[in-house]
């Protein structure tokens, strides 16, 4: 045994001398990260990726934040009121915040930051969550009002998001945002090559204090197995995972740790409710009882998650076995094809897209089988990412298995499916009365107890209506060398903890 | 030399064809720059913030007028911007070409070390012990996917040894050349194995081939050794086969081993026109696709010339 060990140790430092590998931890005061999808882009306005996300918001800052329980907490603002009748919002700026280049961040900059993101010729997809801005007041340097057009309770969340970033105004003036990152962040930017690697070194004149780390380097490893890979070598410190699969290797090694926590992205079965026989509400309850939540969550993500309904932020969140056949009951389901005229089923598509999410394939045949018991035979289409977005956004499909984001505001989440206003109407394709006034509702209460009530009701209403099929929320991994200190997971997935992360020698 | 320039002729009105083509294709697949950069939240924009982000990315104006304009760039020698890097395209391909190119090189080099010698000692012990073998591990080096080779080449020696060439920041040839070996030996094994595997049973054949010739019996007869046969009269002959095969293999090397860049994270062309195709950087696609097909024509035309090198009888051009 021990002449194996020594003969193993051995042609493992023979093969490192050859390779000329490290098999140390490099330079203590930077933090080597990796993941697997980098960033597209730049502009903290129009970028929605969850990468470009990821990285923005260690460079940026916007007027408050959410923290691991999605309680709002003070970013670039100190504090914030709404005005009696709801309909004014005040924020005073921290007197300290300063951008990179150390101006200091003023109501100017608040204002004109929300201006642009308000202007069309932007393109930023946030502006629909801030279109009851009627008016933006600066009375002095370090106090901004909002001006409602409508009371407008989940207005503060949508300010949370690092896509209502405070960007400098002369940067806006100059065209440069996107080209060129400057914000108030822990982190400045020192280079970017896409696909290949980011690198952030402290910023000194952080509000928020000194940062546990000098730098950031993030490598961009497409293959999640490699980035595993790396970390056992110790090449890399802190790892995003996104493949349950690999996410569940990692506790097997003993020098590192999985933080994995609950995310508000759901995975969701889309009917089309515009589409025969979708259309019958009996067909889409049918398909709603036949379906097994638990067995597709054990079977695509190895039980990696949870069953959930609508809303998936844990203060709001109706227990799932409270909802409509959240149980699976095939007889009724079969009953109810019967009553809908659909006794022999029926043939339908689903789509979804490659690799994104990991699981989708697995999912959809899991689906498809359970599916088949009450005579409905899905064929699978599997689509390049892009490809699958443009059939989605066009409403093109008969199903479509989902990973939808979530918001840490029920209306913010879903206001563009279930109103009648709603952007994404023509992808939902399903909105009543109620569900149109419960939306209205939430909306302009402010009373934490009521407005839970409100939305209780939304959720009872939709999974009966049965548009979509709610399957369950999974976990965002991280991975991390056991030495690395003070990484605080959170529902929505935000990495902004690194600015107090330390490496312990 | 006229067949030289003939060939050099039909460069321009290739690469004319390749670029209609990989214009026409790229704006054929659904989804576009706007739904990449954006993905699902595009449908929360306006039409005019839809608009006004086209005019950004430059797919607001018609098909032809886009092409006229990209071909007009490319006589001035500009390939136009990437709109992921921010930078001219031009700029981006070179900066991934070379290591791709090492990449090529290497894994040519290491597939025919291995192949050549592999192929004539079966030739040369044809229906032997030895040859069934070597027919079996070139079988099995065909046989297995690249992707399969490199995760069990890296999952061995991270879970085995503990150790892995870095990955993530890659070192430039000319700026540390150890550590650039270091990165670029494992991915070019793991290309050169299914490539060796080729050359291997390329070379038996040919080598079998050219060992019941006519002079190479007369060559015997005449008393020449076994060494001087194989190597002066028989492998001369037997190699064209092999250098056709080698500047296929090549030729397709040079558009980049996207497999293998993406499990080793090399930042090569490859993966680079992965991206851009997965980003809908329409201008970089082109270019890249522009670049690896002349590159392609390049080779070929090197292999052509290789064959009168070869094989004096052999006269290009001439019907």
């Amino acid at each position: 045994m021990a002449r194996h060990l020594t003969r193993t140790l051995l042609s493992g430092i023979t093969l490192a001398a050859m390779l000329g590998i490290a098999t140390v931890s490099s330079h203590a005061a930077t933090l080597h990260m990796a993941w697997s999808q980098d960033a597209t882009g730049l502009d903290p306005h129009k970028q929605t990726a969850f990468s470009s996300l990821r990285l923005l918001e260690l460079i940026y800052e916007p007027l408050v934040r959410v923290d691991a329980s999605l309680q709002i907490i003070p970013a670039i603002a100190t504090s914030w009121e709404f005005s009696k009748d709801g309909k004014e919002l005040t924020f005073k700026l921290d007197p300290k915040a300063k951008f990179q280049d150390g101006a200091a961040v003023t109501s100017a900059d608040v204002k004109a930051s929300f201006e642009r993101i308000l202007d069309e010729k932007t393109g930023a997809a946030a502006r629909a969550n801030f279109l009851s801005i009627a008016s933006i007041d600066t009375p002095d340097a370090a106090t901004v009002v909002f001006h409602l057009s409508q009371p407008d309770a989940p207005i503060l969340t949508a300010m949370s998001d690092v896509n209502a970033a405070i960007v400098p105004a002369g940067e806006i003036k100059a065209g440069s945002i996107g080209t060129k990152a400057l914000g108030s962040g822990p982190f400045k930017l020192d280079k970017w090559d896409p696909n290949a690697k980011e690198v952030l070194s402290a910023n000194k004149d952080w509000a928020g204090g000194a940062t546990g780390v000098d730098g950031i380097e993030i490598s961009v490893l497409p293959d999640e197995a490699a980035i595993l890979a790396a970390m056992r070598t110790k090449q890399i410190d802190f790892a995003l995972l996104n493949d349950p699969l690999v996410a569940t290797l990692v506790p097997k090694e003993s020098s590192l740790q999985l933080n994995r926590v609950p995310v508000l992205a759901y995975h969701v079965l889309q009917l089309n409710p515009s589409r025969k026989p979708m259309t019958e509400l009996k067909v889409r309850q049918a398909i709603s009882c036949a379906i097994d939540r638990q067995e597709v969550l054990d079977t695509a993500s190895l039980g990696e998650g949870k069953v959930t309904g609508p809303l998936t932020i844990p203060a709001l969140a109706t227990d799932p076995s409270q909802l409509f056949c959240y149980k699976r009951d095939v007889e009724k389901a079969k009953k109810l094809m019967q009553e809908a005229g659909y006794a022999d089923g029926f043939s339908a598509t689903v789509i979804g897209a490659t690799g994104e999410p990991p699981t989708a394939a697995a999912e959809a045949q899991v689906i498809q089988s359970q599916l088949a018991e009450i005579g409905v035979k899905l064929d699978i289409k599997m689509m390049e990412l892009n490809v699958y977005v443009d059939a989605w956004l066009k409403g093109d499909f008969d199903m479509a298995i989902a990973l939808n984001g979530g918001r840490a505001d029920p209306y913010t989440m879903y206001n563009r499916y279930w109103t009648k206003a709603g952007n994404l109407q023509k992808v939902a394709n399903y909105i009543d009365d109620t569900l149109d006034s419960q939306m209205q509702q939430g909306r302009a209460e402010t009373d934490p107890a009521k407005r839970k009530a409100i939305f209780a009701a939304f959720e009872k209403h939709l999974t009966e209506m049965s548009p979509w099929i709610w399957l369950y929320t999974s976990y965002s991994y991280t991975a991390q060398q056991k030495n690395i200190a003070g990484f605080v997971p959170t529902p929505i997935g935000t990495l902004f903890s690194l600015s107090k992360v330390t490496i312990q020698q | 030399m006229n067949y030289l320039m003939r060939r050099l002729a039909t460069f321009p009105l290739v690469l004319l064809g390749v670029s209609i083509l990989v214009f026409v294709a790229i704006r054929m697949v659904p989804g576009d720059s706007i739904t990449a950069m954006l993905g699902t939240e595009a449908g929360l924009l306006t039409p005019a913030q839809r608009d006004s982000l086209a005019a950004y990315f430059g797919t607001d104006q018609p098909w032809f007028v886009q092409y006229w304009r990209w071909i007009g760039g490319i006589l001035h020698g500009n390939l136009g911007i990437s709109v992921t890097y921010g930078r001219p395209v031009l700029d981006v391909i070179l900066e991934r070409f070379p290591l791709t190119l090492e990449l090529a090189v290497l894994s040519m080099v290491i597939a025919l070390a291995a192949g050549m010698p592999a192929g004539i000692y079966a030739a040369t012990h044809n229906e032997k012990l030895s040859d069934l073998g070597v027919r079996i591990a070139a079988m099995i080096g065909q046989s297995t996917p690249s992707f399969v080779l490199g995760l069990l080449i890296i999952y061995t020696l991270s879970a085995g040894f503990g150790v892995l060439p870095a990955m993530g920041e890659f070192a430039p040839l000319w700026q540390d050349p150890l550590r650039n070996l270091s990165q670029l030996i494992l991915p070019a094994i793991t290309l050169g194995f299914a490539f060796a595997a080729s050359v291997t049973r390329i070379s038996r054949s040919a080598m079998l081939d050219v060992l019941s010739d006519d002079y190479v019996r007369t060559a015997r007869s005449k008393g020449a050794s076994a060494r001087s046969v194989i190597w002066r009269h028989a492998l001369p002959n037997a190699l064209i086969p092999v250098v056709t095969l080698s500047g296929i293999e090549f030729g397709y090397l040079l558009g980049g081993a996207v497999i293998v860049e993406q499990i080793y994270a090399l930042p090569g062309l490859g993966r680079m026109v992965l991206d851009a195709i997965q980003q809908r950087d329409y201008a970089l696609v082109q270019g890249s696709v522009l670049f690896i097909a002349l590159n392609f024509m390049i080779v070929n035309l090197l292999v052509d010339l290789a064959y009168v090198a070869l094989d004096p009888r052999i006269r290009l051009g001439e019907s």
